[in-house]
């Protein structure tokens, strides 16, 4: 699960990572009040940004024609005039897709004059299964371009679970930074905060990009995380009823909302052969096969180890949801359920949808010639694909690619 | 030989008193499978479909059966308890079942568990088949949930991330005549107990296996460091299938490891690893068998 970064920001605040003091609002007059409580405490400059889920908000541009999801402004009045002009509008980043996303909120707050802008992450190693705190000189810019240009700029230090991240581990990171003096300790506290903020939230990744030297009123520098991005660990939300509530549905795809209340791992594409897997690993070799002979899938559709036929009808009308699907794929291997009891569930499923696309059907495994029977005998025009290859030149073939 | 386990291996089912581990206990003991005893907390005592003995510690059920490998079926909030309770009373295999175990459990448990000699494997998991000579492979070792039947004992090794991907290629070799050695499901989690290259090993080392599939996904880079290791130290023949080359960066595919995250743990730079290691690369999921076979 992902949070919005006015989310992220105050749970680092908690504890006790600075970042520019703000808050968060849903209409222009309430960003106007934050800002002349802003500007009443001294602040100079202050920045408006769109509150979604996707990176590249700056360089983005709004469907009205409205430039910039994040913008800077000298006066209460610009702040309001602002966000008017950003707030229910669909925002488009080069991660959003072409649709754009929403923006219902906004977060106001003290743009800082910034020295020198860093970054810091702390992130799973797989292979070490370790935590890992990443830090660079180079902050601000896409940290994977800083990764295949100039690696060396990225420093790395593995954390021992047992004893979590020690402060002389964050020492070590903050000298690489470049911090000394009193920038030294301060830095060393905000990795330390850094990373307990990430291992107490169970999070699965926390980004500052950029962690910036400001210099302060008093003319002193000082360290702020000024963007923050947290992803949570879904198996881990459990525990954490506080973080679950930061759940923004508003950011999530409908169909992929309505395939998780029956259990279902759906993940729309762009492709119009939508596919109906048991198993994650099956279910993106059925997409992977499906583009071998030339077609698109629509989507990713694991209905889980042993689906029930309750589950079946539940994804055959959640991927008939989406408009650009032309062909349907079900790939069952049926270990141990019963070939039959999903044989039924597909007739079951194809007569309430009135499906008029062209389905195949490939059924492997236990009680599978009774389910060839029943897919058979239904009346229905199912086409049958004996391996997952014929099942998939079938489908490809049907839909006319 | 076969490897982790042999028809003989006494096992032992932790949480075989819920719906789950019930259900796959029965499967295993009509497999055929040395099934020896059942650990639930407070129900000591108790038998399971009448033969099975309940024990409330994996240390007890140990010292009255003589079980050395585990299978694991507790909810998740549980699970790491239960795979360190049996690490703590010495069983040499652990198979955790349980899917969404919270990554930093399985940190800080992998951290316990060093220096410990306990193998676990999973979680997340399908578990582990050594098949025998019975119909449909029966009297063969299953612990876990693979379908027992779609087995054949012979002389390939499968290894895989992903279930019923799994049994797909197990599938493909039993039509074609072909058995297995041993069949292992390393689970689709970013944090686990055995590796690819672990069970990469364990096939080359092992007289019985003959050939050996390996079945990797998106995200990580265990496929890779499995694919130098089978370059610079493998006889035996490998074919191997990497699953999610469609699959857009950044999103998970059902299982909580399989994305790809920075430009890392693509299918293509997988492919490319395996390719150089002398893997036969299956074009599509339907020839991981004939892939292999080809070879042979």
């Amino acid at each position: 699960m992902n949070v919005h970064e006015y989310q992220a920001k105050s749970l680092l605040a908690q504890y006790g990572v600075a970042v520019p003091p703000g808050g968060v609002c849903d209409t222009a007059e309430a960003a106007q009040t934050i800002a002349e409580g802003l500007f009443a405490n001294g602040e100079r400059l202050i920045v408006v940004k769109a509150q979604i889920h996707a990176g590249g908000r700056g360089k983005g541009s709004f469907k009205s024609g409205f430039q910039g999801g994040v913008k800077l402004c000298k006066t209460a009045e610009a702040v309001r005039e602002t966000a008017k002009a950003m707030l229910g509008q669909l925002l488009v980043t080069k991660q959003t897709g072409s649709e754009g996303r929403l923006v219902s909120k906004l977060m106001v707050a003290g743009a800082p004059d910034i020295q020198k802008e860093l970054y810091l992450a702390v992130l799973l190693d797989r292979s070490l299964s370790r935590p890992v705190v990443m830090a660079s000189t180079e902050g601000g810019v896409d940290i994977e371009e800083v990764a295949a240009k100039t690696p060396e700029k990225i420093i790395k230090e593995a954390i021992d679970p047992a004893v979590g991240m020690m402060p002389y581990q964050a020492r070590k990171l903050a000298t690489a930074l470049g911090l000394r003096g009193e920038l030294l300790g301060q830095g060393a506290k905000l990795l330390l905060g850094t990373y307990k903020t990430w291992w107490e939230c169970d999070a699965s990744l926390l980004e500052i990009n950029p962690l910036c030297i400001i210099r302060t009123r008093d003319g002193k520098e000082a360290l702020q995380a000024v963007d923050a991005k947290l992803s949570l660990d879904d198996n881990a939300l459990y525990r954490h009823p506080e973080l679950q509530a930061m759940r923004d549905l508003a950011e999530e795809a409908p169909l992929e909302i309505e395939a998780s209340k029956f259990n279902l791992n759906y993940i729309k594409l762009d492709g119009n052969i939508a596919c109906l897997v048991n198993g994650a690993g099956l279910a993106m070799a059925t997409m992977d096969i499906i583009q071998h002979f030339g077609g698109q899938p629509a989507n990713f559709l694991d209905v889980g180890g042993g689906a029930s036929q309750e589950q079946v009808s539940a994804a055959f009308k959640i991927i008939l949801q989406d408009p650009h699907v032309e062909g349907i794929l079900v790939n069952i291997f049926g270990g141990i359920m019963d070939c039959n009891v999903i044989a039924t569930g597909i007739v079951a499923a194809v007569k309430e949808t009135g499906l008029k696309l062209p389905l195949v059907v490939r059924l492997e495994g236990n009680n599978v010639e009774a389910g060839r029977k029943t897919l058979a005998g239904s009346g229905l025009t199912i086409i049958s694909g004996g391996s997952m290859a014929e099942a998939a030149e079938k489908v490809v073939k049907a839909v006319g690619r | 030989m076969a490897i982790f386990v042999t028809p003989k291996t006494k096992v032992l089912i932790q949480g075989i008193t819920g719906g789950f581990g019930g259900r796959h206990t029965r499967l295993s003991l009509d497999y055929g499978t040395q099934v020896v005893a059942g650990v639930t907390p407070g129900k000591g005592g108790q038998l399971f479909e009448n033969k099975v003995p309940i024990f409330d510690t994996v240390a007890e059920a140990m010292k009255q059966t003589g079980a050395t490998a585990s299978a694991i079926f507790v909810p998740p909030p549980f699970a790491g308890d239960a795979i360190l309770e049996g690490v703590d009373a010495g069983l040499e295999l652990v198979v955790c079942i349980t899917e969404g175990i919270p990554i930093a459990d399985m940190v800080k448990l992998k951290r316990a568990m060093a220096g410990r000699t306990t193998r676990l494997i999973g979680p997340n998991c399908p578990g582990v088949v050594t098949p025998a000579e019975g119909n449909g492979s029966q009297s063969g070792c299953r612990i876990g949930i693979a379908p027992g039947y779609i087995h054949k004992k012979g002389h390939v090794g499968v290894v895989s991330r992903s279930g019923t991907l799994t049994y797909e290629a197990v599938w493909q070799l039993t039509c074609r005549g072909v058995g297995q050695s041993t069949c292992v499901g390393i689970g689709g989690d970013p944090v686990h107990g055995t590796t690819h290259l672990d069970v990469i090993k364990m096939f080359a080392a092992d007289p019985d296996t003959h050939g050996i599939i390996i079945i990797g996904e998106i995200g990580g880079s265990a496929e890779e460091e499995a694919a130098e290791w089978i370059g610079a130290n493998c006889k035996k023949p490998v074919a191997g299938f990497i699953a999610g080359a469609t699959a857009p960066p950044g999103r998970r595919m059902g299982h909580a490891g399989a994305i790809v995250s920075g430009g890392k743990g693509t299918a293509a730079a997988k492919i490319a690893a395996f390719k150089a290691a002398g893997i036969g690369v299956a074009p599509t999921p339907s020839e991981m068998a004939e892939t292999l076979l080809r070879m042979m």
